[in-house]
């Protein structure tokens, strides 16, 4: 159990996917413009990486390693996640459209999210068991959605800022995302991490 | 013979300076802010992901004419994440030093946005020469981008660059410029400057040549760097 909590807060805040390994910066500063669809977003992501993280475990323990074929887990992996993202896509299509429009092209662009693909590398390189994936890939969800969510509510504060002319759009931004990763980094060393 | 040659030039170029992924499209930030601790791995990273563009632009313009359209993006990734196991094994290999530093960002390569945008903007369209050229251009392009941004990061955070000692007696190293904070820090700061000198430049030409009534044009030009504040 306690090592369960430890994964946990260790994806979310000590090495929050997005603050402090990079992955996932794509739709971090494409999405993070208004809160709405960070929590879209954040939902969709949360999603597809729990599921993807116990599918890619299981087929990488169960057909990939006795096969020797382990090799083959990039191309293997990359094609699960793709093949969820558009099961994701059809789902939110029917049931919940509203939310299908918000997200746009970032539903399709979920398929090439470094932090996906990380997460279900990392749960392989980390010798995870089903269950710590299935924790992991959550987790790192959840840290995701947060960094999205925290970002945007300063995104939404700077538009109303008095930006010098070069720095506006994408530098302020990235400055800004600097500072929450600062914050981020205070968590270095809590509960042993 | 002069037209298709500056036709190939401009190609080799349009990656490097105009639509450079990293520094004015944006693209693949990820592997950009995250090896990018040493000016080494950033030399690493940017040469594996330009073989791996190189290969993926390549077989993808051969194969342009015999994949439908519908199931176009799935091939494109299996074709990247072929590639990307070759790097991966290839470094494995020969430089196992940079396979451990880079460590899960070579598989990741084959998430980076900038293969699949340029598979699907560019090699699904163009000859298998030109793909060539869109690939060494954007791939070194990449490279010089992961240069700056790794250097930038090493000489203030380290104080050293390449592994060479610079700063001894001049100041010490901020540490946090290699931490994750950092790489968000210097690639703000460098997004600025080439701003500022792009605005520079834009306004010279207004200057000099007048608005040739190009504005679609501008648009795109400083749309991205937030010319006309959004």
């Amino acid at each position: 159990m306690k090592e369960i909590l430890l994964i946990a807060l260790g994806a979310i805040l000590v090495n929050n996917f997005v603050l402090s390994k990079f992955l996932g910066i794509c739709p971090f500063l494409g999405v993070s413009k208004k809160s709405s669809t960070a929590f879209g977003m954040g939902g969709a992501v949360i999603f597809v990486m729990t599921l993807s993280s116990a599918v890619t475990w299981t087929v990488y323990k169960f057909l990939l390693e006795p096969n020797g074929l382990d090799y083959l887990q990039t191309i293997v992996f990359i094609l699960v996640i793709a093949a969820l993202v558009q099961f994701v896509e059809i789902v939110l299509k029917r049931f919940i459209p509203a939310l299908f429009k918000a997200l746009g092209i970032y539903l399709p662009l979920i398929t090439t999210n470094c932090a996906v693909l990380g997460s279900a590398l990392l749960n392989i390189e980390s010798n995870y068991n089903l269950l710590h994936s299935v924790v992991f890939g959550l987790s790192a969800g959840v840290g995701f959605t947060l960094a999205l969510i925290l970002f945007s509510g300063i995104r939404e504060k700077l538009e109303f800022c008095d930006i010098p002319d070069a720095f506006q759009g994408l530098p302020i931004t990235f400055i800004a995302a600097a500072l929450v990763s600062v914050a981020f980094t205070g968590f270095k060393g809590l509960f042993g991490i | 013979m002069a037209k298709p040659s500056s036709k190939a030039f401009s190609v080799l170029k349009n990656g490097i300076m105009k639509e450079n992924p990293v520094l004015k499209m944006v693209l693949g930030m990820c592997p950009s802010l995250a090896v990018t601790t040493m000016a080494r791995n950033g030399i690493g990273m940017g040469i594996a992901a330009t073989f791996v563009l190189t290969g993926s632009n390549i077989v993808i313009s051969l194969i342009r004419k015999i994949v439908p359209d519908k199931v176009r993006i799935p091939v494109f990734i299996t074709v990247i994440a072929g590639f990307t196991t070759i790097v991966q094994m290839l470094l494995n290999a020969y430089l196992p030093d940079v396979y451990k530093e880079l460590g899960i960002y070579i598989p990741l390569i084959v998430v980076n946005c900038i293969i699949l945008a340029r598979a699907e903007m560019f090699a699904s369209k163009n000859s298998v020469g030109l793909s060539v050229l869109d690939a060494l251009g954007m791939g070194g392009g990449f490279t010089i981008a992961l240069l700056i941004i790794g250097s930038v990061r090493e000489i203030l955070g380290a104080g050293t660059w390449m592994g060479i000692t610079l700063t001894k007696n001049i100041f010490d190293p901020a540490v946090i410029m290699v931490l994750p904070p950092g790489g968000f820090l210097a690639f703000g700061f460098i997004i600025a400057v080439i701003n500022k000198i792009s605005v520079l430049k834009v306004r010279n030409k207004e200057i000099s040549s007048g608005c040739g009534m190009n504005c679609a044009g501008c648009a795109i030009q400083s749309g991205e760097n937030g010319g006309d504040g959004q």
